[in-house]
């Protein structure tokens, strides 16, 4: 699979329109769904534009697949929800604006869990997307549509969204890399929010220096989103993360958190995880293991707060300014039946329980307590800091499960977030890179670091990455 | 426990019309989550500060006028399912 410094060398010779050409024919041909809408007219006509005036940016001519719920000017973007059907945003979110201006072209717009609100990529109105290494397992979510594009060769590079894995899960369930940075370090303004305190943008590539070159163009602070952070400390605006990429973990030193290798953890997994620590010892790394004593209330802790944000921020699809409308009867009952016919199962139910969690006399006991044990879940992550720069253990406790096997069961679905969900709570950045394979799926492991150190995890990975061969297997057949 | 007449309160609240399918699978569901999230009962947080967001947040102000961001009535009401002249169209109060 092309990475994107090969595509840039091959435009020398060739065309951006040769490129996009090649990337459209396969998803044309696939059976991944991984796409709900293919920009295959605007995709083609910005590639003969790139060709023609020789344009020479950082991605000029290349393509890139786009989670459905981040807003691209005149392209249908639906969050994978019936209610969000035909809506074509009237503007750009600041990394599309980035991105156009680094000259990347939009292929199209990836499928996920509707709203974002799923591990599986299968509560998607438009179907489920399936895994390139087995057709008939989920590929993670709820980014599954971007993992799987990239990871099938749809698209060299994809960005998604993560609030509590969603990133990470599907490049672990896809064996390739996906990066979740701190909270703020790239504008939200154009992600349609799910759960706003937890989620960030994230970027999926093949290897680790295509995630970070990707990451350069979109990070930084934009002031439509009151959270994007302006830091004057940190190397946030000088987009030089790409100088983090040093084959070196000599003295670097790695905290274990035995929490997340419990007995719920696939074998395979454990093995492959810590046989990887083996190997950055091996190249002059340092391990210990490290106490987070509450991991365990992490995943309630999560689903509280994710839940009642989304019963807020889900508000705003009431049929009046974009999206499905229906009969109109007096305002209470036409809202009530506009979202009744509008979401899915997963998004009402989640709505139901963030509602119950916040309204009067549940406040306390759920979202409040939530959001206390989000303070002990960050403490034991600064405690540990002290002692180590990074983090190590699995990104999920399994790999990619079937098609079908968990989605009637909530909690089952959920207690696969185990290991993601206290990145999110905490803000702090993690990247998972491919580690090694159980019965023929891939694994991923996660390297979690402090607020704004990126550059810590984006070395250790890359480090690993030029020492080992996981990531230079692809699925049979793409 | 959620009860059928719990349910029917909270999607009156947020605005979600049940039928007596969803009410029958969802109640089920949802005591089934909301068993599993009482299991914070058993963690002291007595004295723990809740914490609503991860970073130091200020206010960010702005002059009250259009500018980076804003979009023309035109794009706004370019996804609007029901208008009339330049306004959003909206269901009658009573």
């Amino acid at each position: 699979m092309a990475t994107i410094n090969e595509l840039k060398e091959s435009m020398h010779s060739g065309s951006s329109e040769e490129i996009v050409a090649e990337y459209l024919e396969r998803i044309e041909k696939s059976k991944l769904n991984a796409f709900i809408t293919v920009a295959k007219e605007s995709a083609i006509n910005r590639a003969r534009e790139i060709d023609s005036k020789g344009e020479k940016g950082m991605f000029s001519g290349i393509p890139i697949a786009i989670k459905d719920n981040i807003s691209t000017k005149g392209i249908q973007t639906t969050c994978a929800s019936k209610i969000l059907s035909g809506y074509v945003p009237p503007y750009d979110a600041h990394v599309i604006e980035r991105l156009k201006e680094a000259g990347a072209i939009i292929i199209g717009k990836t499928n996920m869990d509707e709203f974002a609100m799923g591990t599986s990529t299968e509560t998607s109105f438009y179907g489920p997307t399936r895994n390139p290494w087995d057709m008939e397992r989920v590929p993670g979510g709820s980014s599954g549509g971007s993992a799987a594009a990239v990871a099938g060769g749809e698209a060299p590079f994809s960005l998604g969204s993560d609030t509590g894995g969603s990133v990470r899960c599907p490049a672990s369930f896809c064996g390739i890399v996906g990066l979740k940075p701190t909270y703020g370090v790239i504008s939200r303004y154009g992600l349609i929010s799910y759960a706003n305190s937890l989620e960030q943008i994230g970027s999926f590539a093949t290897c680790v220096r295509d995630v970070t070159m990707l990451f350069d163009v979109i990070a930084g602070h934009d002031s439509r989103d009151s959270t994007s952070v302006d830091r004057i400390d940190t190397h946030l605006d000088a987009r030089t993360y790409a100088s983090a990429l040093v084959n070196d973990v000599k003295g670097l030193k790695i905290g274990v958190p035995e929490e997340y290798f419990d007995e719920g953890t696939d074998k395979g997994v454990e093995n492959s995880v810590r046989d990887a620590i083996n190997t950055l010892e091996e190249l002059g790394a340092k391990s210990q293991i490290v106490m987070m004593p509450h991991t365990k209330y992490a995943l309630s802790a999560y689903y509280i707060i994710a839940m009642s944000e989304a019963s807020s921020n889900l508000a705003r699809f009431d049929g009046m300014r974009y999206g499905l409308r229906t009969e109109d009867s007096d305002w209470h009952t036409t809202f009530s039946q506009v979202r009744a016919a509008g979401f899915g199962d997963e998004v009402k139910r989640r709505i139901m329980l963030g509602t119950y969690a916040l309204s009067a006399g549940y406040h306390d006991r759920y979202y409040l307590k939530a959001l206390k044990i989000r303070t002990l879940i960050k403490q034991d992550f600064e405690l540990a800091f002290k002692d180590v720069d990074v983090l190590i253990a699995p990104t999920m406790p399994y790999p990619a499960f079937k098609i079908g096997e968990k989605i009637d069961d909530p909690i089952s679905l959920y207690l696969s977030d185990v290991d993601t969900v206290p990145v999110n709570l905490a803000g702090v950045p993690s990247i998972s890179v491919p580690c090694g394979f159980s019965g023929g799926l891939p694994i991923g492991m996660q390297i979690i670091g402090k607020h704004f150190d990126e550059a810590a995890i984006l070395r250790t990975a890359f480090t690993f990455e030029e020492n080992t061969d996981f990531h230079n297997k692809t699925p049979e057949g793409m | 426990m959620i009860t059928k007449k719990d349910l029917e309160h909270i999607g009156w609240l947020a605005r979600l019309e049940l039928s007596d399918d969803e009410k029958e699978k969802y109640t089920p569901k949802l005591n089934s989550v909301l068993d599993y999230f009482n299991e914070l009962d058993e963690v002291d947080t007595e004295g723990v500060e809740p914490t609503y967001h991860v970073l130091q947040l200020y206010n960010v102000f702005r002059d009250d006028e259009p500018g980076i961001g804003s979009i023309t009535q035109e794009e706004a009401l370019s996804n609007a399912p029901k208008k009339q002249d330049e306004f959003f169209k909206a269901p009658r109060m009573m």
